[in-house]
């Protein structure tokens, strides 16, 4: 009888301090598997690229993406960076694309003279695009009518 | 009156013996001392006007450091990849000298206006900021924008190292003689409200 009695207490012992030590080594998060009291590498920095060509959409009614870097540009109640380019005014002296005709009408679909106060800042829509590995898998695909493949 | 008149001869007696030739020094003597004394008179000046162009002395009045300065620190001429810094006198002050005192003869009104307090607090500032910005965007044009042409010079530009947006802006700009300010404002401090320069860059108006 005793032998087993000793046994049971082995494996109760055994079992208790596996767990105590396997959670902070199986636990892997975004930080990864870092202890809490340990720094984490930083991950690398990503650059907007300087400059491209217009971006595709990957679905319909997707906001355009930014193919330039926009670090630094302004968007407040007395200037917006990006319409000095991308404005109906200035759209082809800059060789820009022009805002689209949506962002004139206000939530009652009222057209307005100027840009739309709930579409005036750019950048809630429009983001500008590094070369990040997502960080979960995606298989999303655009359908063909968009890719053309 | 005793006063006037003793002022009078004093000034009088100075002419004459201005007036008159030197008896006692050679005429070498004084001309050795009017050499050096012209070296230490003409070094003291550009010394003393060169104290005034530093970052040091343009942010001595809160004026610019709680304002320009302050915006200044958040844009490429302050901090960049290269480590190259472009402080205040760098842009608003010439290089070349007449161009310079004539800037600091200029800088006189500035003098004026800190003493009357013109833009001593930030609501201040702000409400005269279109027309200050006005005035170094109209000077700058006048020059053909010369003081970014120290550093920024388009015999110096390789366009194809650029962007496909600034290759073709920069290479329009050159053909229509475009110079840099008709582009690049609001690069090193905020712009004003722009509502009066292009209402179709800033919301409102409807």
């Amino acid at each position: 009888m005793k032998p087993i009695k000793y046994l049971i207490i082995l494996a109760t012992v055994a079992g208790f301090a596996f767990t105590l030590q396997s959670p902070a080594a199986e636990l892997s998060s975004l930080r990864g598997t870092v202890d809490i009291d340990q720094d984490s590498k930083s991950p690398e920095m990503k650059h907007y690229p300087k400059d491209g060509e217009p971006i595709v959409r990957d679905y319909v009614q997707q906001p355009p993406l930014v193919p330039h870097s926009i670090n630094r540009y302004k968007i407040n109640l007395k200037s917006n960076k990006c319409l000095g380019c991308h404005s109906w005014k200035n759209y082809r002296k800059n060789d820009a694309t022009k805002i689209s005709q949506t962002h004139f009408e206000d939530r009652d679909a009222n057209v307005l003279a100027n840009v739309s106060a709930r579409r005036y800042f750019c950048t809630q829509c429009h983001v500008p695009q590094a070369n990040a590995k997502p960080l979960v898998e995606n298989e999303f695909k655009p359908v063909i009518a968009i890719s053309g493949e | 009156m005793s006063n006037n008149s003793t002022e009078k001869s004093f000034l009088k007696s100075l002419w004459q013996t201005l007036k008159k030739p030197s008896v006692s020094f050679s005429l070498g003597a004084l001309l050795t001392a009017g050499f050096f004394a012209g070296i230490i008179f003409w070094g003291g000046f550009n010394t003393a006007m060169e104290m005034t162009n530093t970052e040091e002395f343009c942010i001595s009045c809160h004026e610019m450091e709680d304002n320009v300065f302050a915006e200044y620190q958040d844009t490429i001429h302050y901090a960049n990849r290269t480590g190259v810094r472009a402080t205040c006198p760098d842009c608003h002050v010439p290089k070349e000298w007449h161009y310079k005192v004539a800037r600091k003869i200029q800088a006189s009104n500035e003098l004026l206006h800190k003493a009357l307090g013109s833009i001593d607090t930030r609501e201040k500032f702000e409400a005269k900021r279109l027309q200050l910005a006005q005035n170094v965007w109209r000077a700058m044009k006048s020059t053909d924008s010369r003081e970014c042409r120290n550093c920024h010079d388009f015999d110096s530009m390789d366009f194809g190292e650029q962007g496909r947006r600034a290759i073709k802006q920069h290479s329009e700009a050159l053909d229509t003689r475009a110079t840099c300010i008709d582009c690049h404002k609001g690069i090193a401090h905020e712009l004003p409200d722009m509502h009066s320069i292009d209402p179709t860059a800033v919301i409102g108006g409807n």
